[in-house]
């Protein structure tokens, strides 16, 4: 089938970016997004054109390298899908895809569809994890998790940090990325102690990377790839409360 | 000279505890000045990072992905081993030793596989206290599954996504160090290039992948966890950017590689489908616990699957093997799945693939279970192929997953170069000439956590590494090479692309250093690889510059080694006239088709030395002495 690309090329950081119109008349239904831009490439250095760059590793849906916004949706129109688990079967003959990378002040475009998303990582440095020093962990089995937690702290956990959330969030929030880390670590025993803590220091950090606030719109919900629930945002804006509150006097435990 | 693994003597199960004690330590207060390279943050390097920098030295980490968390690791599905026997079904630390020095066909070190059995009851404890949400009985206790030609339940794991639900806890940790100040983290660099300053490694020479930049990194020991080079086959399960480079480079700087012809298929892959295709996608192979593999009887049998009958049907694995049946280990999988293709019994529109069926299954246990036990995989397979597995059967076909081969380390994880350590899936050590499932998460968390944090101490306590600076003329020569690397990708100025040169290469090797492999194969495969690879330096076609982001351009460094490596891979393969594990030689194996190892001349570990490109490499053999585990021919039967 032949398909229409429009796609934002941009050489670098510093340069203005546009849209450039390329076509592809062959392309096959059982192909990957990626292996589509894969030929397109191929083509372009075939022709001297610099191919386009986008990020991509594992191209199985896990590693969270891939994504960019496929006529203004974070990862294309199949939900609970990255980018590189797209296949082209969804598409039609002669449909025009407009890409373009991630929107977002926080994750500043590196090249074409390449972004800066080490924001993320600065949150979880900032917090978003459990101190244990390595060789000072209990038996596994000594402290117990009821089922429903270790499901429910997994459906968290399961987010890939592509940061398609952020990109579809007309405020730039990336509350859905945090309050993943926040319900994944919080629904945990191993998670409590430092529950307060870390939800104060990720929020700090996240304004200080210029996320902007949540408003409850959820298209960041629509576009995850993992089906992360709104859900863990509310639970975040509960812990950063009841965090607040201990940190005014309130005693632990409250 | 035979190579010294320095594996302690005496009894097995007091080894690793009484040669801890042996090791010196370092005043805790002189750690700080002590500065230590970790280059990989997947399983191995992230654990490592973030342990050595808890013990106080400084760390410096590099990955060339944007962020460490996105390290290959992170796409294990299955699980990951340890000899916990929370079932009271007869699981210990030595029935996993047995298995696994077993499971390798007697072509591992026993010294390193009791202790990596030993500490695997140490990981999933550190593990669960990060918070890795391992599946749980409704009890609150930790589920287990049997996995991969284990006849004991001894796998823990978090739903399908075992691997990055461990590498979130490596990653958070190493984070934490990162806040904290005690790692430097470089993520988008790539190490280009190891330097070595009088015999001893000294640091790295990388390049940053955004800016182009090339430095230098200097340390007082430089530890490599950059993953396996199963993309040497162009198609395969590893991620895209999963490369050779930073071992390849040691490697000619002096470390000698071990084994590289031991390379694993993974039998339940989804087959490949067309030319564009860029990579292999594994189902993971839990699936075999309830799936059952099939053919159709009869050659060319082109009725759909559900529309053959049973007494057409050929369970090959049930048949041949009745004792472990569909749950064979993986080189035996791959091989019965080859046979039967080759046969002409594959299905599929290329004949390339064989049935994995939940028919029986979902009428036994109902759909729900599998739903339960299977859906993101379910799931995955119908994303990519388009077809509903719960109503038709799977199809399948094995592909390359894994390098059991990689750089020679001693017991302490040291490489032949001192101040060179080595772990996870780019060493050799734990798995000899096939890999137990769910065992690389094993090694490459035992690694980084747990051995190497210990004997690096020893290291750093009884050297006395000279001050030097980055105009140290090592330094300078390695920078320059890596400059001339660059220069010379990029003026080229050929015709055909890196993926294009890639494909080929990928090509030979499956087709002659694959599933099995021939002495008059291999022997063709070593004219043609030369040949290719001139053509490749000559005629290959790099766009754009060095000094910016340049995905063509580390592409073409990446598969200008694997063209070196493909060529040592044939030769060893050629080299070892028996058939183990994963490394099936056609004219070496027994009357019913089986691998026959020869343990009279192969029982060694073939460590080779570099010697310049198109040189004959030299080989060095480390003997490998069974005292526990006593050599037989695996039998599944
Ligand atoms: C699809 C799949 C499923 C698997 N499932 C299982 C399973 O269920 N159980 C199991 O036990 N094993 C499994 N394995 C195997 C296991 O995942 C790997 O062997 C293991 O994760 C390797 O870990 P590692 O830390 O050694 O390397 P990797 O995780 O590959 O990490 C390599 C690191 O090195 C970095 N790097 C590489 N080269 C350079 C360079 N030149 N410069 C800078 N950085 C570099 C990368 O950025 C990365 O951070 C699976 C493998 C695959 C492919
Ligand atoms: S490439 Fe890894 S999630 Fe898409």
């Amino acid at each position: 089938m032949r398909i229409v690309l429009h796609i934002w090329r941009q050489a670098n950081a510093a340069a203005a970016g546009r849209m450039v119109r390329y076509e592809l008349p062959n392309v096959n239904t059982h192909m990957s997004f990626l292996e589509m831009l894969d030929i397109l490439n191929e083509d372009l250095i075939g022709r001297g054109e610099d191919p386009v760059a986008f990020d991509h590793d594992c191209r199985e849906g896990i590693c969270g390298m891939c994504g960019c916004m496929v006529n203004g949706v974070a990862h294309g129109p199949l939900p609970g899908t990255t980018l590189c688990q797209l296949h082209m079967r969804h598409f039609k003959d002669g449909d025009e895809l407009y890409l373009e990378p991630w929107r977002a002040r926080a994750f500043p475009v590196v090249k074409d569809l390449v972004v800066d998303r080490s924001a993320f990582d600065r949150l979880i440095a900032a917090g978003g994890f459990i101190s244990v020093a390595t060789g000072s962990a209990p038996d596994g089995n000594a402290i117990l998790v009821p089922k429903e937690n270790a499901d429910r702290s997994m459906d968290a956990a399961a987010c890939i940090g592509c940061g398609a959330c952020v990109a579809m969030c007309p405020n730039a929030s990336a509350s859905l990325f945090m309050g993943a880390k926040l319900a994944h670590l919080g629904l945990l025993p191993q998670g409590q102690p430092e529950r307060d803590r870390r939800v104060m220091a990720m929020e700090a950090q996240a304004n200080r990377e210029l996320f902007g606030s949540c408003t409850n719109i959820g298209e960041c919900e629509a576009v995850c790839p993992k089906d992360i629930k709104l859900e863990v945002i509310a639970r975040m804006n509960r812990d950063f409360l009841h965090a607040n509150w201990i940190g005014r006097g309130g005693l632990k435990g409250d | 000279m035979p190579l010294d693994s320095k594996s302690p003597g005496g009894p097995i199960e007091t080894r690793w505890d009484r040669h801890r004690f042996s090791l010196k330590l370092v005043n805790p207060a002189n750690k700080r000045k002590h500065t230590i390279i970790v280059v990989g943050t997947g399983l191995a390097g992230g654990s490592a990072a973030a342990t050595l920098a808890e013990l106080g030295y400084q760390v410096k980490c590099f990955c060339f992905q944007d962020s460490p968390r996105r390290a290959h690791s992170i796409a294990a599905q299955g699980g990951i081993n340890a000899a916990k026997n929370y079932h009271n079904d007869g699981d210990s630390v030595y029935r996993l030793f047995y298995d696994t020095v077993k499971g390798g066909d007697f072509r591992s070190r026993e010294s390193n596989v009791y202790r990596l059995a030993q500490i695997s009851l140490n990981i999933i404890d550190q593990c669960v206290a990060q918070g890795v949400p391992f599946a749980r009985e409704y009890s609150g206790y930790l589920d287990n599954r049997s996995f991969g030609g284990a006849q004991v339940s001894r796998t823990f794991y978090a739903r399908g996504q075992t691997g990055q639900q461990l590498l979130l806890g490596a990653y958070q940790a190493l984070e934490r160090q990162i806040g904290a100040g005690a790692v430097e983290m470089y993520p988008r660099t790539e190490m280009l290039d190891l330097i070595v300053v009088d015999g001893r490694a000294r640091g790295i020479v990388t390049r940053n992948l955004l800016t182009g930049k090339v430095e230098s990194h200097l340390a007082d020991a430089v530890v490599l966890g950059t993953g396996g080079y199963g993309n040497v086959y162009y198609l395969s399960t590893n991620a895209k950017g999963s490369n050779a480079t930073a071992i390849w480079r040691a490697h000619k700087r002096g470390a000698l590689f071990a084994n590289p012809c031991f390379t694993q298929i993974h039998p339940t892959c989804i087959p490949v489908s067309g030319d564009y295709q860029s990579k292999l996608t594994l189902m993971s192979e839990s699936l075999r616990n309830d799936g059952r593999v099939w053919v159709p009887k009869k050659k060319g049998d082109a009725r759909k699957p559900g529309e053959i009958p049973k007494e057409d049907r050929d369970y090959y694995l049930e048949r041949r093997y009745p004792s472990f049946g569909n749950l064979v280990p993986r080189d035996v999988a791959s091989r019965n799945a080859k046979m039967v293709c080759d046969e002409g019994r594959g299905v599929g529109e290329t004949g390339l693939a064989v049935y994995l069926d939940f028919h029986d299954a979902i009428q036994r246990l109902g759909k729900p279970v599998i739903v339960e036990r299977y859906g993101n995989l379910f799931d995955m397979y119908e994303r990519i192929t388009g077809e509903d597995p719960y109503q038709a059967p799977m199809r399948i076909f094995p592909a390359i997953h894994y390098t059991m081969g990689g750089l020679w380390v001693d017991y302490n994880l040291m490489s032949n170069l001192p101040g060179l350590y080595v772990i996870g899936e780019a060493n050799f050590s734990d798995h000899g000439a096939n890999r137990l499932g769910a065992s690389a998460l094993m090694q490459g968390l035992a690694d980084g956590y747990f051995v190497l944090p210990n004997t690096i101490n020893d290291y750093i306590a009884s050297t006395k590494v000279e001050k030097m600076d980055a105009g140290h003329p090592a330094v300078k020569e390695a920078e320059q090479q890596v400059n001339c690397v660059t220069r010379r990708l990029l003026e080229a100025k050929g015709t055909r692309t890196v993926d294009s040169y890639h494909r080929e290469l990928g090509k030979l090797m499956w087709e002659y250093c694959g599933m099995s492999r021939t002495a008059t194969g291999l022997k063709h495969a070593l004219e043609e690889i030369p040949a290719m690879r001139e053509q490749f330096w000559r005629d290959v076609k790099v766009l754009g510059t060095g000094e910016e982001l340049n995905q063509s351009l580390e592409k073409a460094g990446r598969v200008a080694d694997f063209f070196e490596l493909a060529e040592l891979m044939c030769l060893d393969a050629l080299e070892r006239n028996e058939s183990c594990g994963g490394h099936f030689r056609e004219e070496y194996q027994t009357p019913d088709g089986e691998a026959a190892r020869n343990d009279d001349r192969f029982s060694y570990v073939a460590a080779w030395e570099f010697r310049g490109v198109g040189n004959p490499p030299g080989l060095q053999q480390e003997p490998l002495a069974f005292e526990y585990v006593h050599p037989a021919q695996r039998s599944y039967k």
